[in-house]
C-alpha cells in the first residue's frame, strides 16, 4: 500500500493551513517583547498609522485565563506586565492586507524596564535572577538503583566525562500557522498542529469557554517532529482572540525568521558522568548527572527531562546506577518538545562515554559494550525486568557487519597514515528508546478510538492522531484492512477534529503506531464485513460505532514517585555505524556511510518505516555537525535557513536501515515505535568515529569545523 | 519595462531606479523588506542583446545577464575557463544558478561572492555603460571598499570580459558551511601561467582582492614548508572578521591550508 | 475565493503581466512588489507551490520557468511576462507513481517544489552526464525523507522512463 494521502502531496494538491481561502480573512501578527526580562513599562502605537483601519489585542482581551494551559500555568498567552524572554508575544495585532501588518508592526515600540536575565543553565543563578522557586529549577527528577557510592569505591577504574550538546531547530518545512473564526457560537481554529486536545484544552482555560464551544480542527501538517506539539496552542488562541475581537476569520502564519526566532528548539544539555568499572570491563556503578536548559516557562520540560533520565544510563546492565536530573529556567525562549525528548541528549553523552572509557581501560568500544549490553533478566536502570527476547549483542554484531567495521578500520589505519590532510574513522552507538508513553503515562491518557461504520458500507477511524509526515494515515488505514479483510478504499480516517473525534492522547513519542494501533487492532467493530455495515443501515437509524480504549499490557508497574518500575512497556534497540571524513584543510566532517540497525518489533510498512529512520538520521546528523543556534542576548542570530545549516541531499550519504524484527505481544501486529531511535544514535556514533579519526576526544555538539579547529589546536 | 540597452540606459539617466537582473539578492526575505517595496526598479531581464555571449580572438565577453546555468551548461567556457563552471557549479543550487548573474554577483559588492573570484583570478574587466558613453575597469580595480564600487547612478554593467589566456594551473576554492546552498566562509581563486600567480581571496576582507604579497611569495619566493608559512602573507593582505557565519581565527588559518595544498597539488603536477 | 483579501493594498498602481501558465495563456493585474509565488498562491489561488523561507535556500517554491527550475519566491511577477511558467498543478498523478513508492514524500511541504525539480530532470536525462542527481536535487530542502526516498525515486522514474 502506498501513502495514502501521498498522490495529494506529490501533485500539489494538498491543502496547508496557508493554501485555505476564506472570505473577508485579515491577517494577524504579533508584538513580541524586545528585551529578555523585565517589566513592560509601555506599548506605543506610532502615530504615522491609523490605527482604527487594525485590529489590536493585548492580555486585557482574554475572556478567562490569561495562560497557556499545558503542565502549569506559567506561561501568559499575551505577557502582560512582565516578560521572561525576548520574542514573548505582548500584543496582536490584524488587518486585511499582510503588508499593512507588516508596516504596522514596526510601528509599534514596547518598552522594558530590565531586570538581570540569566542565560547560563550550567551555572549557579545569582539571587536576582531566581525566577521559579527557589533555585530557577523547573523541575527535579532523581533514579536511584543500587549503592552508587559503595560500588565506585570497589570499582577498579572510575572514568569521568562531561558531555554538552547545543539547542536545535526543527525546521519543519511548514511554518507555523493558525486560522480561526466563529461560526454558530462555535469557535472554529485550524492549523497546524500534533496535538489537537492539547490545543482545545488550552482554548477552555485562557477563553473561558466550554469544550462544546470550540473546535480544533488539525489541517495536513507539513512536518512537525515536536516542534508543533504545545507552541501551536499560543498560535491558536492568539488567532482566536483576534478573531473574536475583529468578529472575522484572522489567519496567523509565522515566517521563517519569526518562526525559527519565537518558537521552541530541543533543550541544550549537559550531562556529567562518573563512571565505575570492573577489572573484566564490566559497569559496576553509573552516577549521572543530567541538566537541561528549560528556557523561560515550564512548558514540557518536565517530561523532557523525564526521558532523558530514563535514558541516560543507556541499554547496559549495571546493579548501582544514580540519576540526578534537573531541567533549569533560563531567559531564553522556552525550549520544548523535539524527537526524543531528552533522550537525544542523554544518549550522545553515554554513548560518548562509553568510548571514553573503552579507551581509558584499552578494550575496543564494540566489545566493551558487548561485555555490558543488557541481556534478558537484566534490569534497566529504573529495575525494569527485560525479558524481551531480543538479543541486543547480536544486533551490535549485525551492525558491526553491515558497516564493515572492522575492515573499515583496518583502510582508515593505512589512509591516514599516509594522507596529507583526508582522515577517516568509523564510531558506533548502541542505544534504546522507549515506545509510547512513560510509565503510567498512557494510563492517565486513557486513549479512547473510536470505528465507525458508514452507510456506504465503508469503515472510519476517528482518532486524534494526526498525520505530520510520518504514515499515521497509511498505518491506520493498512491496519483496519489487514484485520477486516478491507481494501484502502474502504477506510476513511476523520480529519482531526475536536468536535468529532475521542482523544486518543496527542501525536507525540512515535506512540501513534505502537499504542493507537493497537486500539485498531483491538477494536471491537469484530471482522465485520462491508456488507454488514451497510446491513446495519439499512435496517436502523443510528450510528453504527466501536469504541476501543487503551489497555496497558498486564504486569506493568511504575512508581512516579521513585522513578523505579517499567518506566515504558517496551522499548526500540539499536546500534548504529558512522563512518566519517575529515578534512584537516578545512576541518569540515563529512559522513560518508552510515548503518542504522535497529529492533522495533514487527515493521508495519517497510518504505514508512526506512524513511522514518532515514529522516530522523539526516535530522541528526545536522545536529551532530552543522546545526548551531547562535545566541545573543537570549535571541537566536542565525534565524535564516541560510545560516542555520541544515543538510541538503549532497551533504549526505544514503542512509542504510536494517530491522531485525523481533514482535511486541502488546503493539498492533507486533510493533513498537520507531520515530525517535533515528535520532538518539547517530550524534554519539558520529562524534566517536571523529574521535578515530583525528584522534580527538570531542565532548560536545555539533562538531561544526570551527569546533574542530578549535579542538585540534587546544591539544586534544 | 526596457527591451533594449539604450532604453535602459535613457531611464537610469532619468529615474532612480535599482536594476534588477535574476533578483536572487534583491528579493531575499522580500516581504520583510518593506522599505524596498516601494522603490522603483529598472528591470533588466527582457533585455535580451545583455544576454549575448561572443567569443572574439582574444577575450570572452558575457553579456550582463549570463546567468550560472549559461555557463554550466556552455562546454566551449569549460574547457577555456574551468573555474568558472567550477565555481558557478558551487553557488546556491540549480534554482539560484538558473537566475543569478554574474553582472548581479559584481554589483551585490558582497565579499563572499563566488563568481567574482574567479572572474578576477582571470584578469576581467568590467564594461560599463552610461546613456552617452561606454567604459572598461579592471575587476580588481572595480572595489573601493565594503559594498563600494565604481559605479555611478545613471551606469549599468554591460557586460563582463575576459582575457583569452592558457593557464598552466587554476584552482577554485570554496569553503562553505555545507556542499550546496552554502556562503562561502573562505574563498580563493588561483591561476598560474607558470611564471606567476595571481590570487584572489574572498570572505576575508571588506572586498573580494588580489593578494599581492601571497602572490610574490608563491611566485618568487622559498618553496613552502607547511600552511604556517602563508600566515604573513595573507595577514599582510586580508582581514578576517568574526560574524554569523565563521571566526576570523578560522578564516585565517583555513586560508593557510586551503592555499598550501592548492599550491602542493598544483606544483606536483 | 476572494483573492484579493491576501494581496497588499494597491497603494502602487498595478501593471499587467501576461504570460504562460501550465500552457493556458494568463494576464494578471498584479502589485509591482509581488513575487511570482504570491501571485501563484494567492492571486491565481494555485497553492501548491509553498513557501518555506521567502530567502531562495528550501525550493518548497520551486516552478520552471522557460523550463528551468527557479525559486518563485524570488521572482518579481513581471519578470515573467511572456514566459511559460510551469508550476506542481500541471504534474499529473500518473508522472509521479515512482516518487510515490519510493516514499518520496513524508509531510509534503517539500513535496512541490522537489516534483518540479524531479520532473526537469527526468526530462533532461542528459544532465546525469556531468552532475550527480544528489547535486542536482540540492536546492531543495527536506526535513522528513532524509532524501533517500527522494534520490530513489527520481532514479527509479529515470529507469521507468516516467517522470
Ligand atoms: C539561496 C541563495 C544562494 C546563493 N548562493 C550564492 C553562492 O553560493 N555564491 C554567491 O556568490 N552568491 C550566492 N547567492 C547570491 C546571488 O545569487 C548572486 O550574487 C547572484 O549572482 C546575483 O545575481 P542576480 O542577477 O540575481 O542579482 P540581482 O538580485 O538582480 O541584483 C543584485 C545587485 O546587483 C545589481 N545589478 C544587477 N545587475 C546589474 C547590472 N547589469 N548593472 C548594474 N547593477 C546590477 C542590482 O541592482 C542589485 O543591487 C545566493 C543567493 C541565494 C538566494
Ligand atoms: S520559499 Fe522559495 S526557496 Fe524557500
Ligand atoms: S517531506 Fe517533509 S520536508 Fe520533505
Amino acid at each position: 500500500m502506498d501513502r495514502i494521502e501521498g498522490l495529494a502531496k506529490l501533485t500539489g494538491a494538498e491543502r496547508y493551513v496557508d493554501d485555505l481561502p476564506l472570505d473577508g480573512m485579515l491577517w494577524g501578527m504579533t508584538v513580541r517583547s524586545p528585551a529578555p526580562r523585565g517589566r513592560v513599562t509601555g506599548v506605543h502605537f506610532g502615530s504615522g498609522v491609523d490605527w482604527s483601519e487594525f485590529v489590536v489585542v493585548d492580555h486585557h482581551d482574554i475572556p478567562g485565563d490569561n495562560t497557556v494551559l499545558l503542565i502549569e500555568t506559567d506561561q501568559p498567552l499575551l505577557a502582560g506586565e512582565y516578560v521572561r524572554h525576548a520574542e514573548e508575544p505582548i500584543a496582536l495585532v490584524a488587518h486585511r492586507s499582510r503588508e499593512m501588518v507588516r508596516r504596522a508592526i514596526r510601528e509599534i515600540e514596547v518598552t522594558i524596564d530590565p531586570d538581570p536575565p540569566i542565560f547560563d543553565f550550567t551555572a549557579e543563578p545569582t539571587q536576582d535572577q531566581i525566577q521559579h522557586g527557589s533555585d530557577n529549577a523547573l523541575k527535579r527528577i532523581d533514579i536511584t538503583k543500587g549503592d552508587v557510592d559503595a560500588a565506585l569505591v570497589r570499582a577498579a577504574r572510575v572514568v569521568e566525562g562531561e558531555y554538552r550538546t547545543g539547542s536545535q531547530e526543527h525546521v519543519y518545512l511548514e511554518n507555523q500557522g493558525m486560522i480561526a473564526w466563529e461560526e454558530d457560537g462555535v469557535l472554529v481554529i485550524k492549523g497546524s498542529l500534533q496535538c489537537p486536545f492539547y490545543v482545545l484544552k488550552a482554548a477552555v482555560r485562557a477563553l473561558g469557554r466550554d469544550s462544546d464551544h470550540v473546535r480544533i480542527v488539525q489541517t495536513p501538517t507539513g512536518g512537525g517532529f515536536g516542534g508543533k506539539e504545545e507552541y501551536p496552542s499560543m498560535i491558536a488562541l492568539h488567532a482566536a482572540l483576534l478573531a473574536l475581537k475583529a468578529e472575522q476569520p484572522v489567519r496567523i502564519i509565522y515566517d521563517r525568521g519569526e518562526d525559527m526566532r519565537a518558537t521552541t528548539k530541543r533543550h541544550p544539555s549537559l550531562v556529567r558522568h562518573r563512571t565505575g568499572v570492573d577489572g573484566d570491563g564490566r559497569l559496576v556503578a553509573q552516577d549521572i548527572d543530567v541538566a537541561l536548559d528549560g528556557g523561560a516557562y515550564v512548558t514540557l520540560s518536565p517530561v523532557v527531562l523525564s526521558r532523558g533520565v530514563i535514558h541516560a544510563a543507556g541499554p547496559y546492565a549495571c546493579d548501582n546506577v544514580r540519576i540526578r536530573g534537573r531541567a533549569m529556567l533560563t531567559n531564553s525562549p522556552p525550549h520544548g518538545a523535539f524527537r526524543g525528548f531528552g533522550a537525544p541528549q542523554t544518549h550522545f553523552a553515554n554513548e560518548r562515554h562509553m568510548d571514553v572509557i573503552a579507551a581509558t581501560i584499552g578494550i575496543d568500544p564494540d566489545e566493551f559494550r558487548r561485555r555490558n549490553l543488557i541481556v534478558d533478566g537484566q534490569t534497566t536502570a529504573t529495575g525494569q525486568r527485560i525479558t524481551d527476547g531480543t538479543d541486543r549483542v547480536a544486533l551490535l554484531d549485525h551492525a558491526l557487519e553491515l558497516s564493515s567495521y572492522h575492515e573499515r578500520q583496518d583502510k582508515h589505519r593505512s589512509l591516514n597514515a599516509s594522507h596529507p590532510y583526508l582522515r577517516r574513522g568509523i564510531g558506533l552507538a548502541a542505544f534504546h528508546h522507549g515506545a509510547g508513553f512513560t510509565g503510567s503515562g498512557e494510563v492517565m491518557l486513557a486513549s479512547e478510538l473510536h470505528l465507525a461504520g458508514l452507510p456506504d458500507g465503508r469503515i472510519e477511524v476517528l482518532s486524534a492522531n494526526i498525520e505530520m509526515g510520518q504514515g499515521t494515515l497509511t498505518v491506520f488505514t493498512k491496519l483496519v484492512c489487514d484485520r477486516l479483510g478491507l481494501r484502502p478504499e474502504h477506510v476513511v480516517i476523520a480529519d482531526a477534529d475536536t468536535g468529532r473525534v475521542p482523544d486518543s492522547g496527542p501525536t507525540v513519542a512515535s506512540r501513534t503506531t505502537m499504542v493507537v494501533g493497537r486500539l485498531v487492532d483491538d477494536s471491537d467493530t469484530g471482522d465485520r464485513v462491508t456488507q454488514a455495515i451497510i446491513d446495519w443501515h439499512v435496517e436502523r437509524d443510528e450510528p453504527l460505532v466501536g469504541h476501543a480504549k487503551y489497555e496497558p499490557p498486564p504486569g506493568i508497574e511504575w512508581d512516579e514517585t521513585t522513578y523505579t518500575g517499567d518506566a515504558y512497556a517496551t522499548y526500540g534497540w539499536a546500534t548504529y555505524v558512522a563512518e566519517v571524513e575529515v578534512d584537516l584543510r578545512t576541518y569540515t566532517a563529512r559522513v560518508t556511510d552510515f548503518v542504522a540497525v535497529q529492533d522495533v518489533g514487527t515493521v508495519l510498512h517497510e518504505t514508512l518505516a526506512r524513511g522514518q529512520i532515514q529522516g530522523g538520521v539526516v535530522q541528526a546528523i545536522g545536529w551532530a555537525l552543522t546545526e548551531e543556534c547562535a545566541w545573543s542576548n537570549g535571541v537566536m542570530q542565525n534565524n535564516q535557513l541560510t545560516n542555520y545549516i541544515i543538510p541538503t541531499s549532497d551533504d549526505v550519504p544514503p542512509i542504510r536501515v536494517s530491522f531485525v524484527e523481533n514482535p511486541f505481544a502488546h503493539g498492533p501486529h507486533g510493533a513498537k515505535g520507531l520515530g525517535e531511535l533515528p535520532m538518539d544514535g547517530p550524534a554519539p556514533a558520529i562524534a566517536n568515529a571523529v574521535a578515530r579519526a583525528i584522534d580527538a576526544d570531542p565532548r560536545a555538539i555539533p562538531l561544526t569545523p570551527e569546533h574542530l579547529m578549535d579542538l585540534l589546536s587546544n591539544g586534544r | 519595462m526596457p527591451t533594449t540597452l539604450a532604453e535602459a540606459l535613457e531611464i537610469q539617466r532619468d529615474e532612480d531606479a535599482t536594476p534588477m537582473a535574476g533578483g536572487t539578492d534583491l528579493l531575499v526575505h522580500w516581504p520583510e523588506q518593506l522599505e524596498l517595496h516601494d522603490r522603483d526598479y529598472l528591470d533588466l531581464w527582457g533585455i535580451d542583446e545583455l544576454r549575448r555571449i561572443e567569443w572574439s580572438d582574444d577575450t570572452l565577453e558575457l553579456g550582463a545577464l549570463t546567468t550560472y546555468w549559461d555557463v554550466i551548461t556552455d562546454a566551449k567556457i569549460g574547457a577555456a575557463f574551468p573555474l568558472l563552471v567550477d565555481a558557478a557549479r558551487q553557488i546556491g543550487a540549480v534554482q539560484i544558478q538558473s537566475r543569478g548573474t554574474w553582472a548581479g554577483n559584481i554589483a551585490n559588492g558582497s565579499p563572499a561572492a563566488d563568481g567574482v573570484p574567479v572572474l578576477m583570478a582571470y584578469g576581467a574587466s568590467v564594461v560599463i555603460a552610461s546613456h552617452d558613453k561606454h567604459r572598461q575597469v579592471p575587476l580588481e580595480r572595480f572595489y573601493a571598499g565594503y559594498k563600494e564600487m565604481d559605479l555611478a547612478p545613471d551606469e549599468l554593467i554591460v557586460a563582463i570580459r575576459i582575457p583569452n589566456r592558457t593557464y598552466r594551473h587554476e584552482r577554485f576554492i570554496k569553503v562553505g558551511s555545507r556542499r550546496a546552498q552554502a556562503i562561502a566562509k573562505v574563498g580563493a581563486a588561483l591561476v598560474s601561467n607558470g611564471s606567476g600567480w595571481r590570487v584572489v581571496a574572498s570572505s576575508v576582507a571588506p572586498t573580494i582582492r588580489r593578494c599581492p604579497t601571497i602572490e610574490a611569495q608563491i611566485s618568487d619566493g622559498e618553496p613552502l614548508s607547511s600552511p604556517d608559512d602563508l600566515l604573513p602573507a595573507i595577514r599582510a593582505d586580508v582581514s578576517p572578521i568574526d560574524d554569523l557565519r565563521s571566526t576570523a581565527a578560522y578564516r585565517e588559518r583555513v586560508m593557510s591550508r586551503v592555499l598550501y595544498y592548492a599550491i602542493e597539488e598544483m606544483s606536483h603536477r | 475565493m476572494d483573492a484579493d483579501a491576501n494581496m497588499p493594498p494597491m497603494s502602487r498602481p498595478p501593471i499587467e503581466v501576461p504570460f504562460t501558465l501550465n500552457g493556458m495563456e494568463v494576464t494578471v493585474s498584479i502589485d509591482p512588489a509581488e513575487r511570482l509565488l504570491d501571485t501563484l498562491r494567492y492571486r491565481l489561488g494555485m497553492t501548491g507551490s509553498k513557501e518555506g523561507c521567502g530567502e531562495g535556500e528550501c525550493g518548497a517554491c520551486t516552478v520552471h520557468v522557460d523550463d528551468i527550475p527557479v525559486n518563485s519566491c524570488l521572482i518579481p511577477t513581471y519578470q515573467v511576462r511572456n514566459a511559460q511558467v510551469r508550476t506542481i498543478e500541471s504534474i499529473d498523478p500518473s508522472d509521479v507513481g515512482a516518487l510515490l513508492s519510493s516514499g518520496a514524500t513524508q509531510c509534503g511541504a517539500c513535496t512541490p517544489g522537489v516534483v518540479m525539480t524531479a520532473v526537469w530532470v527526468r526530462e533532461h536525462p542528459e544532465l546525469l552526464e556531468t552532475h550527480t542527481l544528489r547535486e542536482l536535487m540540492a536546492g531543495n530542502l527536506c526535513r522528513c525523507t532524509g532524501y533517500d526516498g527522494i534520490i530513489d525515486g527520481v532514479r527509479r522514474s529515470l529507469d521507468e522512463g516516467q517522470p
